[in-house]
């Protein structure tokens, strides 16, 4: 029995080397989701190409304007010296906001108290406009802080403290909602094409008509695929430590045991799209758009749940990668222990025993 | 012991609304040791019996029995003693000749050194290529291989379905060679086949057509039960030829046969010679009319008329 299974096993292994290019997708898709996520399609603001307009250039106006340019947020693009060249540097978007400031900066805010300084965004973008006039006036306020310390006895505090996040780094949301889908996608994906695959050769025939028992046709499958996603873990995993720079806050070992749990969840998913379909291109298309797109989709990953109406707030709440988004977050992020999960992954383990009975009961013994 | 029994056995397939009979209440005794034929057209069933005796498919009614085991009941210990060779090429494409045998060995419990004696002869020939990935050898190499896998594990019976298809005439008359010498070490073999011409290398044959047999018998025995006159036509246009003999009232059973007509005079009274004047009123040219011994196709094709009939 052994010695059949690790045939079956080296047979797989054998598969899945020969197949040059997607033996290469399976292991770049997580370095390129990572690299892409972490770099490209971040949402947060960075060197932001903003003008600054300051008539006054007296002392205190010149100090407010080297913070703002000192800030990773901006990049000061110009300097101009009258309000006809804002337009032109907009039209032209060269910039995404111009600051500026009243003509006689210090003497307004040491007689009257009060100074005004005008933002103007490039809101085409809303999102990122709000982000620098917010920006713009944190740190505008902090420099109001400062002065009004030393000469006026009341001074307004406002303090925001961002949780788990203090740098707002986008990192933190995504890696958890990658590691589920590549989980996903290797493990679903592959799986059910991979049993699929012998259906549509006919080689399904010959292992059926052998005594092979079909349970372990089944494991022998699996076991490349966990194999190739702990491999594909590890690797988000380093990325995400040493070259995105956020630390694993909990367990690791918990982690990991979480993501084996996943990963059999999901094989799971896989082996029972290969009983239902036929040919490898159903089967595809299944673990696509019936996995794939629920999991970017209602993970949570993607889009706040809380935010959802209530029917898909519920229909979220049967998609396995939910939970184990729900999990990493905290064990990663949050540096939580089991106490505090031990609810979703008993979801999730559920969901996983549900599934398999569901699988093996559907895997056939014969043809029809 | 019978090697094979089948007893009333149908099977149908549902596609939507549509039911297809594929096997039509037939029964069928194969002895141990047998050399046997099912021949038949595509879509006869041939493929349909050969997985219900395989275990691969169940039928909707009747019974199969497989080295005295229940296709049904039994399945398990049934796959343990059969070969089974599917119609289409079913190996490892992107595994290599060796991989492949030694898979198919390993997961039958066994090893290629094991039984090296029972597949020499055959893996000798494709030895030289065992390096090569089975998706690229040729179509008589891949039956070859395909044969190999399927006896690695000794079995007492070999199912084999349309194992010539595609393959050329040497690997042909090889592969049948094969069989014959498999069968002198005592396998029990079952051929599905459309190829007429191999039904005389078998020792029985069973005559399938859409889920029924029309006749069982030794290949001999099938040609002197339907002992009747028949004639072969040629002429220099083969199409006018072969409207013109068909619009004749004295002969039936008209058919292309190679370059010739097949027809059967509608009675022993007819002369072949009237067959020819009439062809001649018809302006043919270069007429050749001669009686010929009948083969198992020209017994087919009378049977599958008279089975159409009635």
């Amino acid at each position: 029995m052994l010695q059949q299974f690790r045939a079956f096993v080296k047979k797989e292994i054998l598969h899945i080397w020969r197949d040059k290019r997607t033996l290469f997708i399976l292991f770049g898709m997580p370095i390129v989701q990572i690299t892409l996520f972490g770099f490209a399609l971040t949402n947060e603001v960075k060197n932001a190409s903003i003008a600054i307009l300051d008539p006054a250039k007296d002392e205190m106006s010149a100090k407010l304007t080297s913070r703002i340019s000192a800030s990773r947020y901006f990049e000061v693009e110009r300097v101009i010296v009258s309000p006809s060249q804002i337009d032109e540097a907009f039209r032209t978007g060269k910039i995404k906001m111009a600051v500026i400031l009243p003509p006689r900066f210090s003497e307004e805010l040491l007689h009257t108290n009060t100074a005004t300084v005008q933002f103007i965004t490039d809101a085409s973008d809303p999102n990122v406009a709000t982000t620098l006039v917010n920006y713009a006036s944190s740190i505008i306020h902090d420099y109001q802080q400062e002065i009004t310390q030393s000469q006026l006895p009341y001074t307004i505090h406002t303090e925001t403290r961002m949780l788990y996040n203090p740098q707002l780094k986008g990192a933190f949301n995504f890696v958890p909602g990658v590691m589920a889908m590549i989980l996903l996608l290797v493990c679903t994906m592959m799986t059910s094409i991979s049993i699929v695959k012998e259906k549509e050769t006919g080689t399904m025939e010959v292992l059926l008509a052998s005594p092979l028992p079909p349970l372990l046709i089944i494991i022998a499958k699996a076991i490349p695929y966990l194999i190739l996603s702990f491999v594909n873990i590890a690797s988000i995993l380093l990325l995400s430590v040493f070259v995105l720079e956020l630390p694993i806050a909990g367990s690791l070992a918990l982690l990991l045991a979480e993501s084996i749990l996943f990963t059999i969840t999901a094989l799971t998913l896989g082996l029972l799209i290969s009983t239902i379909t036929a040919s490898q291109q159903v089967a595809m298309l299944i673990s696509l758009v019936g996995m794939f797109l629920p999991t970017l989709m209602f993970s949570g990953f993607m889009f706040p749940i809380e935010n959802m109406p209530l029917p898909l707030q519920i229909i979220s709440n049967i998609i396995p990668a939910k939970w184990y988004y729900i999990i990493v977050k905290a064990v990663m992020i949050k540096g939580l222990n089991f106490s505090f999960i031990w609810k979703e992954t008993l979801i999730l383990t559920g969901m996983t025993l549900l599934l398999m009975a569901l699988a093996v009961r559907k895997f056939k013994v014969r043809l029809d | 012991m019978n090697a094979i029994s089948v007893r009333n056995l149908s099977k149908s397939y549902t596609t939507g609304k549509q039911t297809v009979e594929a096997l039509c209440n037939i029964s069928l005794q194969v002895a141990a040791g047998e050399l046997f034929g099912i021949i038949g057209p595509d879509g006869a069933g041939k493929t349909s019996l050969l997985r219900i005796l395989a275990t691969l498919m169940q039928p909707n009614a009747g019974q199969a029995s497989v080295l005295g085991l229940d296709t049904t009941k039994d399945y398990k210990a049934i796959r343990q003693k059969i070969g089974y060779m599917p119609g289409r090429f079913s190996l490892y494409q992107d595994l290599s000749v060796e991989e492949n045998l030694d898979f198919f060995a390993t997961i039958f419990k066994t090893s290629i050194d094991a039984n090296y004696q029972l597949i020499k002869d055959i893996y000798e020939q494709i030895a030289p290529f065992k390096k090569r990935k089975a998706g690229k050898l040729s179509g008589g190499m891949k039956q070859k291989l395909a044969l190999c896998c399927a006896l690695i594990h000794k079995p007492s019976l070999l199912l084999l379905d349309e194992p010539t298809t595609g393959v050329d005439v040497m690997s042909r008359k090889e592969f049948w060679d094969m069989l014959a010498s498999l069968q002198q070490q005592g396998l029990t073999i079952v051929v599905a086949t459309p190829y007429m011409d191999e039904a005389s290398l078998c020792d029985r044959i069973a005559l399938l057509d859409r889920g029924n047999f029309l006749e069982i018998d030794t290949p001999s025995g099938i040609i002197a039960n339907h002992q009747s006159t028949l004639w072969a036509v040629k002429s220099d246009n083969m199409y006018q030829l072969l409207q013109d003999t068909r619009s004749w009232s004295g002969v039936t059973n008209v058919f292309p046969f190679g370059e010739y007509l097949h027809c059967s005079p509608h009675s022993s009274n007819t002369d072949i010679k009237e067959l020819e004047a009439y062809l001649l009123s018809k302006k043919q040219q270069q007429i050749v009319v001669k009686q010929i011994e009948p083969q198992i196709e020209d017994v087919f094709m009378h049977l599958m008329n008279k089975h159409h009939v009635s």
